[in-house]
């Protein structure tokens, strides 16, 4: 630590995040010259908890440890129970779980889309972002029957149906957005200041992002080339016409910072909007479980032994469940892996150099709602000063204005 | 990528010509998906706990390979811990989990650190430490990552035996009024 140095522990109160996260911060002037984080604050022993369920009574578990990736989580999980007991499911049930699975994918990025935006002081582009993604989750309301937690999974299935009559509401939803993309674009990548602000900002390179095992958006802005829809396919992704998406599609070169964050997650969405086309084109015909009685699924599973690995490609990235049937009422072991696990270690080399300001809009670009900071406590020479969220945000929003002028 | 891609059993292969006994078990496990019927392949490779560290390296001729989790299980005298790793992705469709899975005695239950071959593994074992009770020999950085400071110090939260948390759960309709 160098004299002029003084440190900055930001958070642990994050309440939008599954993990709040703790970070201290080394800094030198406005410069950051360390970055540590800590996490776990609100870690509920949620694997814990379901060594003592059943697989049915952990699906609601799994489709509540994250508010937005509730499709993923429980995807993950009945894939790998599905894997350890043995358990095909029905062609039909495979592309209802990818179209549900793409409609969480646009209102996730919708809802970054518009926290990012918020971060850099543009808080018309959150109204607008945020109001577009009313689209998706009316779309979601009127297919699953609520806007957040859907319960549309079990294990070798799913629970509802996707039928024709409701194609006409889906199609007019896909329209929309494809309407409102070219506008979207227009916004955020032809925009001066937006790309003052996120070009060569917080800048993870491919080796870095290889080497800290990021996933996710956060990798492939970086040019690691690493979907699991497409590389390790899983529901329908394996019939379906998709390629990873990269920023160099747009850029000709992935510089790996924020600017080209924003690119992956915006050309997403449109990838999105064209699977949940696909889906609906061919969508076969046939049963949506394997087994539709309850009591008889979970007398299957019961006897089951063996071990199975799930892998999804949530809107953050990779989600990864392990299980292991030992032919007990209870899985002998559940382990889940979100995304921001593996996107935790690449914040370091991002963070590193920036400026304070640039603290919100760098941590928030790996879409782990850091923009609810709550607190951050200045010690310098003993002297504590308590800055709030609201400080930090005023930064960043000055820094926006002083780049504008 | 100019590097052929080697198909499972290739791998398989090579990587028992390599460690030859040190990797007891390999099983390719395919799964096929969709209308289409396209597969998914994964790896799952029962290995020697002193070469974990050896075959990591050696994963790195096929690709850099990505650690996506550690996950473990306390198997009663041993202690589970499976790698799952994966190579070729970028490649649609032909992208392989490799899942090693390396058992440690409760006696002893050490395994050398994989961070200076894959820096990112650092936050999976800080967490294996915390929540199996194994010890991750040259691990950088030992600090708890998940776990609470006021955690005691013995209780691992996976364990299944008696330095399991099971002593510190209370049944809320046990409690006296």
């Amino acid at each position: 630590m160098s004299k002029m140095s003084y440190s900055i522990p930001i958070g642990p109160i994050h309440p939008a995040l599954k993990e709040p996260v703790m970070f201290e911060f080394e800094i030198e002037g406005e410069r950051i010259v360390g970055v540590d984080f800590k996490v776990g604050h609100v870690h509920r022993g949620i694997e814990w908890i379901g060594t003592q369920k059943n697989p049915l009574q952990i699906l609601p578990i799994a489709e509540r440890i994250c508010g937005i990736c509730n499709i993923s989580h429980p995807i993950a999980f009945c894939m790998a129970t599905e894997e350890a007991a043995g358990i095909e499911v029905p062609e039909r049930a495979q592309y209802i779980r990818t179209i549900t699975a793409e409609l969480e994918r646009i209102h996730s990025h919708m809802l970054w889309a518009g926290v990012a935006a918020h971060e850099i002081g543009f808080d018309s582009v959150l109204y607008l972002t945020w109001r577009v993604r009313e689209k998706v989750l009316d779309l979601i309301e009127y297919l699953t029957g609520n806007r957040i937690t859907k319960a549309m999974f079990t294990v070798g299935g799913v629970r509802r149906d996707i039928t024709e009559e409701q194609y006409p509401k889906i199609r007019e939803a896909l329209n929309y957005y494809k309407e409102m993309f070219n506008k979207l674009k227009h916004v955020f990548l032809d925009d001066k200041t937006v790309r003052m602000r996120s070009r060569n900002c917080g800048v993870l390179t491919k080796k870095e992002a290889l080497e800290l095992c990021a996933v996710g958006p956060t990798a492939r802005a970086s040019g690691v080339k690493k979907d699991v829809r497409v590389d390790h396919a899983y529901a329908a992704y394996g019939d379906l016409d998709i390629k990873t998406v990269t920023p160099d599609a747009v850029t000709g070169e992935a510089k790996g910072d924020v600017y080209d964050r924003i690119i992956v997650r915006l050309l997403e969405v449109a990838q999105s909007v064209d699977i949940i086309e696909q889906c609906i084109d061919n969508m076969p015909s046939g049963d949506l479980v394997t087994e539709p009685k309850p009591a008889k699924l979970l007398a299957l599973l019961r006897k089951a032994v063996g071990e199975g690995v799930g892998r999804a490609e949530a809107p953050r990235g990779e989600v990864i469940h392990y299980v292991k049937l030992t032919g007990e009422e209870h899985p002998y072991t559940w382990k889940v892996r979100a995304p921001t696990y593996n996107n935790l270690m690449p914040w370091i080399p991002m963070l590193m150099g920036e400026q304070i300001a640039d603290i919100p809009i760098v941590a928030a670009s790996t879409d782990p709602c850091m923009s609810c900071t709550n607190r951050v406590t200045v010690v310098k020479k003993g002297r504590v000063d308590i800055l709030d969220h609201e400080h930090l945000h005023k930064l960043s929003v000055e820094k926006t204005r002083r780049l504008m002028q | 990528m100019s590097k052929k891609l080697l198909t499972p059993e290739e791998l398989v292969k090579d990587l028992k010509q390599a460690f030859k006994s040190k990797i007891k078990d390999a099983k390719i496990e395919r799964r096929a998906v969709g209308v289409k019927k396209k597969e998914r392949t994964a790896l799952w490779l029962k290995a020697d706990k002193e070469s974990l560290h050896d075959i990591v390296k050696h994963l790195k001729n096929y690709d850099y390979p990505h650690l996506a989790v550690v996950s473990g299980n306390d198997l009663g005298k041993t202690i589970e811990l499976i790698y799952h790793f994966t190579v070729y992705y970028g490649n649609p469709l032909q992208e392989i989990l490799i899942n090693i899975s390396v058992e440690l005695p409760k006696e002893k239950p050490v395994i050398p650190t994989i961070t200076d071959i894959i820096p990112g593994a650092l936050v999976t074992e800080r967490e294996k430490q915390e929540m199996l009770g194994v010890k991750i020999e040259g691990i950088p950085d030992g600090r708890r990552i998940f776990l609470p400071d006021d955690f005691p110090e013995d209780v691992y939260p996976w364990r299944k035996d008696e330095k399991g948390p099971q002593k510190m759960v209370r049944d809320l309709y046990e409690v006296k009024k």
